[in-house]
């Protein structure tokens, strides 16, 4: 009997293309309403646990259960509660925008009057109701991504499954984006998006980690910066790129992670490292701006936990 | 459902028309095609680049080379020397064919022995060969019966009137001149038709794959029956298009008549590019670039075009690939051009060949249909 209450169940997921494992025994719940993120590098299996759980790819292993419909037995029957935004939405380029639209709208069996108040609705949400007659390929990067989600949105989805959907978009669109996403979080459609970046994930409401197909950690994206082990102390230097070589092998130092002009080091203990490093650093006459403990980012998280499983 | 495959119809319309480049293909290739192959499929042979080396420089030898340049068959050159350049002249390709006349060839016919000629031809191109050769013998035949008549008309003038002689009357039904182009023109717009037919639909699908709109029409609720249908709907449209457009410069320009019904013609090539359709989304939906889609369907257009019956007659083929020629759709459809166009044939005598089609045409959608799957493994 599913249970309703989860949008998506996944369990024991396993993807292969041989030799590559791309997913590898991955599981996680979304609930109904849910802003999910799914976090991780490139080739992190992220697009091929999308395209299962929209039933467009069977997987070897494991079970994927979506809006109460098993993926796996039955791809077809979940089709009429979802919308999948592939990673490059695919666009007629040679059609005018509410071309598009319309298209999507027939395939999915929308009405006409229905059709044209969602458009009209969705257009304007995303600033672009002046370009309803403008061929898909002339527009900017940002706006393919907007026209993408509103096809995507053109039936009302119980669950909008959207892979890296602010790629390549402006950060004013990017904002826009997220204000829409928010709002239909708002009237119940649960969103599960992928992102390769960080700052994106914490946007969601809940992130899984997924590194080389399997699953890191799975929470908030607050709890899950309180569980990295030890701390993070930034060293902010002009020169940090050079400091990373002498830092990366000191005492009690896990990992070392150059981000801009400061150098994130993991640490056992922050009060005992950091006066410690100071003075190597001052020995050698090295220069550094400070030394001090930060909050972790998720991407110090992450590279930690990454650096954690696989010591090189 | 009709929602949906109309759409798509209406989207594929759209995707075509606005493409200047998908456009022009449709309308100038096939038209240049076919007036190229009515004037440029023939089997005749016509100004055949010719050497003569005349030896004998006698009234004789004169009269039978005139009688070769004049045939139109020839375009004569005279050489001087014995002919040991023939072989240089042939393989330098600036002669297809060397005639010599030996010395005492004049002598030989008045002293009433065997007079002999040399022909040597380059059988490269065996076909031009054969039939000049044809010629050749033709003219010298007549030459020999000329002379021979003359001859008895001189020493016994009433017993030459006795001589009888085998006429042979020659009557070709349906295309009476035996004029080439009847028989190419209708092939030549069967076989345009398939190329162009393949060529839209083959990319049909992988392109759609490339683009990435495949992945999105997927998670959509549409059927495969559906897809493949709002893909056959429009290409059949345009093809039909095509169709008009190729047989009216056939009829107007080369003047081939049309002595058929309309009718059937449509309903012959309806089936006809209902198969090529299937083919070409078969192998669309099996391809993973465009670039694959093109190799594969040049693999079909080829042979296929080359077992129909196009050029080469398929009753010379050796049985086994007379067999093979069963599996071609152009095979039946040429069948059913040339039979409307040129004979006036009706559907009581052409039913073999509208069955060949359908299940070709069935067999061919239906297995496209079923390898459309909505899934990207
Ligand atoms: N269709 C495919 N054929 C072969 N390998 C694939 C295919 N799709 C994905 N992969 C491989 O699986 C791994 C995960 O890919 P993907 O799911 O696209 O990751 P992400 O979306 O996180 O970048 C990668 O190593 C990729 O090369
Ligand atoms: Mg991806």
């Amino acid at each position: 009997m599913p249970d309703e209450s989860w949008a998506v169940v996944v369990e024991g997921l396993v993807k292969d293309f041989p030799p590559v494992r791309a997913v590898d025994h991955l599981s996680f719940r979304v609930s109904a309403g849910e802003i999910f993120g799914l976090v991780g590098p490139d080739g992190a299996g992220k697009t091929t646990t999308m395209r299962v759980l929209a039933g467009v790819m069977a997987p070897d292993e494991g079970s994927a259960v979506v809006c109460g419909c098993d993926v796996v037995r039955d791809p077809e029957a979940v089709k009429q509660h979802i919308s999948y935004m592939p990673q490059r939405f695919g666009l007629y380029e040679d059609l005018t925008v509410s071309e598009n639209i319309r298209f999507y709208a027939d395939l999915f069996g929308i009405s006409r009057r229905q059709r044209e108040q969602a458009a009209a609705r969705l257009l304007a949400a995303c600033g672009m109701s002046e370009f309803s007659g403008r061929l898909a390929g002339k527009l900017s990067g940002g706006m393919k991504q907007k026209l993408g989600l509103v096809c995507a949105l053109i039936h009302t989805p119980r669950l909008l499954l959207l892979d890296e959907p602010t790629n390549g978009v402006d950060p004013l669109s990017r904002r826009e984006f997220w204000a829409m996403l928010y709002e239909l979080a708002a009237q119940g459609v649960t969103i599960v998006n992928s992102t390769a970046y960080l700052d994106e994930a914490e946007r969601c409401h809940r992130v899984a980690l997924m590194h080389r197909g399997r699953l890191l950690f799975c929470d908030q994206p607050q709890r899950l910066k309180q569980r990295l082990p030890g701390a993070v102390i930034a060293v902010v230097s002009p020169i940090a790129a050079r400091l990373r070589e002498e830092l990366a092998h000191a005492d009690g130092v896990h990992s070392v992670l150059l981000i801009g002009d400061a150098l994130h080091l993991f640490v056992d203990d922050a009060a005992r490292r950091i006066p410690q490093i100071s003075r190597a650093l001052d020995a050698k006459g090295l220069f550094y701006d400070e030394v001090v403990r930060i909050t972790p980012t998720i991407e110090d998280l992450f590279v930690n936990a990454v650096t954690a499983q696989e010591p090189h | 459902m009709l929602a949906r495959i109309w759409q798509f119809v209406v989207k594929e319309f759209f995707q075509v028309w606005r493409d200047p480049r998908t456009r022009f293909s449709l309308i100038v290739p096939p038209i240049i095609q076919i007036i190229v192959f009515g004037y440029a499929a023939t089997f005749d042979v016509h100004n055949v680049p010719t050497a003569v080396f005349d030896q004998d420089h006698s009234q004789e030898s004169r009269e039978l080379i005139s009688r070769f340049a004049s045939s139109g068959y020839f375009k004569i050159t005279q050489e001087s020397g014995n002919g040991a350049r023939i072989n240089d002249l042939i393989d330098r390709g600036r002669i297809t064919l060397a005639i010599r006349i030996l010395p005492g060839f004049a002598e030989e016919i008045r002293k009433r022995e065997d007079a002999s000629l040399q022909v040597v031809l380059d059988g490269t191109d065996s076909n031009t060969a054969l039939i000049a050769l044809g010629y050749i013998n033709q003219i010298t035949q007549r030459y020999q019966q000329d002379y021979q008549r003359d001859y008895l008309n001189r020493i016994a003038p009433l017993a030459s009137q006795r001589v009888p002689q085998v006429m042979l009357d020659e009557r070709p039904w349906f295309n009476k001149n035996l004029e080439d182009k009847l028989f190419f023109v209708p092939g030549t717009i069967g076989s345009v038709l398939m190329v162009m037919v393949m060529t839209l639909t083959a990319f049909s699908i992988v392109r759609e794959h490339e683009i990435g709109t495949l992945e999105q029409i997927m998670v959509t609720p549409i059927r495969p029956l559906e897809f493949i249908l709002g893909k056959t709907i429009p290409y059949l449209m345009i093809a039909l298009f095509e169709l008009l457009i190729i047989s009216l410069v056939g009829v107007m320009w080369f003047e081939v008549p049309l002595r058929g019904s309309i009718a059937l013609l449509l309903a012959g090539s309806l089936l006809f590019i209902a198969g090529v359709l299937g083919i070409g989304l078969l192998i669309s939906t099996l391809s993973n670039t465009q670039q694959q889609a093109m190799v594969v369907s040049f693999f079909f257009v080829q042979p296929a075009i080359t077992l129909s019956g196009f050029g080469f007659p398929i009753s010379s083929m050796p049985p086994v690939l007379q067999w093979l020629t069963y599996l071609d759709p152009l095979r039946y459809y040429l069948v059913v051009l040339r039979a409307t166009f040129l004979k006036g044939l009706d559907f009581d005598l052409l039913w073999p060949q509208f069955v060949g089609m359908a299940v070709f045409a069935l067999l061919t959608l239906s297995a496209a249909a079923a390898r459309f799957r909505k899934t990207l493994d």
